[in-house]
């Protein structure tokens, strides 16, 4: 069975210090049911996901308690999109009808602090300073720069186009467009990253409204359709996040396999797609997951953003609402965020620069610790034939 | 007598040796010790000890001081160098003795022992060779 997205909510992602994780959520489901023109009465099946900010069926309280099923999930940055995955399954399997995604989170300033216990390593890697996200990110980073031959100046222009993105999306954290030489010459971080090139843990909540295919006509003028969601965790010979070590070739990522079995489901390959999310941490990780998802060949990405090809106007328009760099990470909301801003953007009414020329195929990526990717693939009905 | 973080790490302390897993089938070699091969899912590999030099396969450096359980030094915290170095049969996370603007991915280091936290124990790291 088709499943399809029929209405979208997003609060403005930031920082909300008189809101709480919940109240977020429920105003990013309100949104999305008005969006869709039903109520919550209608919904048999909600999934939620937060990381960190409250109990997300403890939004029955507030929405109605109406009796419907409510399965949580919490899968770090991976979360909306296994949310979205697990709601799409119960269409498809006929156990529900009518299906609320929520995702939602609302961290505290600064980095992000991990127990090494929960992920399964010795006290010794987090005391002695090993267990830091933005190291990883920036070794990843270093190492693939040097292997297929990229400057830091392509990560300072993926900085620069969240930036200039986000300045035009109303619903965006950093509204303020910063030039490359701007990104390049701010505090080094952990370098090559700079302060710019690294996305901050944020506030925010998304909802998404989906249904069977025979009810998506009802609901939405214009339904996208679910054409493929896939997650996948690491397999051996990836390069992940909190690793002590590595295999001496690390050439294998969840996202290249989540992204190969979307676009295989789907039926499409990458060179069709008209708009892309991918999770863009830091700008290093965009660089890498523009070619793990197959959307460029390894390499590309140089001469693609320095022609401007990555833009909204571009031959491969890629976080076109500032994504992660602009809009901070509350994990659960980020990867519905995606979901949000190409369901928008594939009817033709984004909130901030809509990618013209009537996109049709958009495509989305997010990735976790500890090494968890989900990806989908949508298509506006009565996609080109 | 040197007290580390964790004796687990370790084969031997003087000189230091990290302490890594090979699988009896399928040969990989990780490090910290496991219980079995996240390759091949065969249980019980061999402890052995890993090459003590190698070169350096990537790095950073910390310029903030990360939250807890990060303990920083005493005498308060400071930027310092981490990366990945090839060992040969796997590549090993940790902190590198190096001064930054001598740090590149292929500069040969060596296995040290460093004081970390409040200076009473050691863990592992890299330092260049001479």
């Amino acid at each position: 069975m088709t499943v399809a997205i029929v209405g979208v909510g997003m609060t403005r992602f930031g920082r909300h210090d008189e809101l709480s994780g919940l109240d977020l959520a429920e105003q990013a489901v309100r949104e999305a049911l008005a969006d869709a023109g039903t109520a919550w009465s209608d919904v048999d099946l909600a999934v939620g996901g937060s990381n960190v900010s409250g109990k997300p069926d403890a939004l029955v309280s507030r929405l109605g308690l109406t009796g419907l099923a409510f399965p949580t999930v919490r899968n770090g940055c991976a979360t909306g999109g296994v949310a979205l995955a697990t709601a799409a399954d119960a269409i498809r399997a006929g156990r529900a009808r009518t299906a609320v995604v929520v995702g939602f989170d609302k961290h505290e300033r600064g980095a992000f602090a991990s127990d090494p216990a929960s992920y399964g390593l010795g006290a010794w890697y987090g005391e002695t300073g090993l267990m830091v996200t933005t190291q990883y990110f920036a070794m990843k980073t270093r190492r693939y720069l040097h292997e297929h031959g990229l400057s830091e100046e392509s990560l300072a222009r993926v900085s620069a186009r969240a930036f200039r993105n986000g300045a035009a999306h109303p619903r965006a954290w950093r509204r303020s467009p910063l030039s490359v030489e701007q990104v390049l010459a701010a505090a080094p971080v952990n370098p090559p990253l700079t302060q710019y090139m690294l996305c901050q843990p944020s506030q925010g909540a998304v909802a998404l409204v989906v249904t069977g295919e025979e009810r998506a006509a009802d609901l939405a003028e214009r339904p996208v359709r679910l054409a493929a969601v896939s997650v996948r965790t690491r397999r051996y010979g990836s390069f992940e996040v909190f690793s002590p070590s590595l295999d001496p070739v690390p050439r294998r990522s969840p996202s290249i396999d989540a992204a190969d079995s979307a676009f295989r489901t789907a039926g499409l390959s990458p060179s069709e797609v008209d708009v892309a999310q991918v999770q863009d941490t830091d700008s290093g990780s965009e660089l890498i997951h523009l070619a793990e998802t197959g959307l460029c060949a390894h390499g590309e990405q140089e001469k693609l953003l320095a022609d401007g090809q990555t833009d909204a106007e571009g031959a491969l328009p890629v976080n076109t609402d500032g994504g992660c760099l602009a809009n901070g990470e509350p994990i659960g909301a980020s990867g519905l965020r995606q979901v949000h801003e190409v369901v928008r953007q594939l009817q033709g009414r984004a909130l901030g620069r809509q990618v013209p020329g009537a996109p049709r195929v958009g495509f989305t990526h997010v990735y976790g610790a500890p090494g968890t990717s989900s990806c989908a693939v949508l298509t506006l009905e009565g996609a080109r034939s | 007598m040197t007290t580390v973080v964790d004796p687990g790490l370790f084969t031997s302390l003087d000189p230091p040796r990290l302490a890594g897993s090979r699988c009896r089938s399928c040969g990989t070699v990780t490090f910290p010790v496991g219980g079995s091969c996240p390759r091949c899912t065969l249980p019980g590999p061999d402890t052995v000890a890993l090459a003590d030099a190698g070169t350096v396969w990537t790095w950073t450096v910390q310029t903030f001081p990360p939250k807890p359980p990060y303990v920083p030094p005493a005498g308060g915290f400071s930027p310092y160098a981490v990366g990945y170095v090839d060992l040969g049969d796997v590549l090993v996370e940790g902190h590198l003795l190096v001064e930054p603007g001598h740090l590149r991915i292929g500069l040969p280091v060596r296995l040290v022992l460093t004081p970390v936290g409040d200076g009473s124990r050691s863990t592992f790291a890299f330092e260049a060779t001479p």
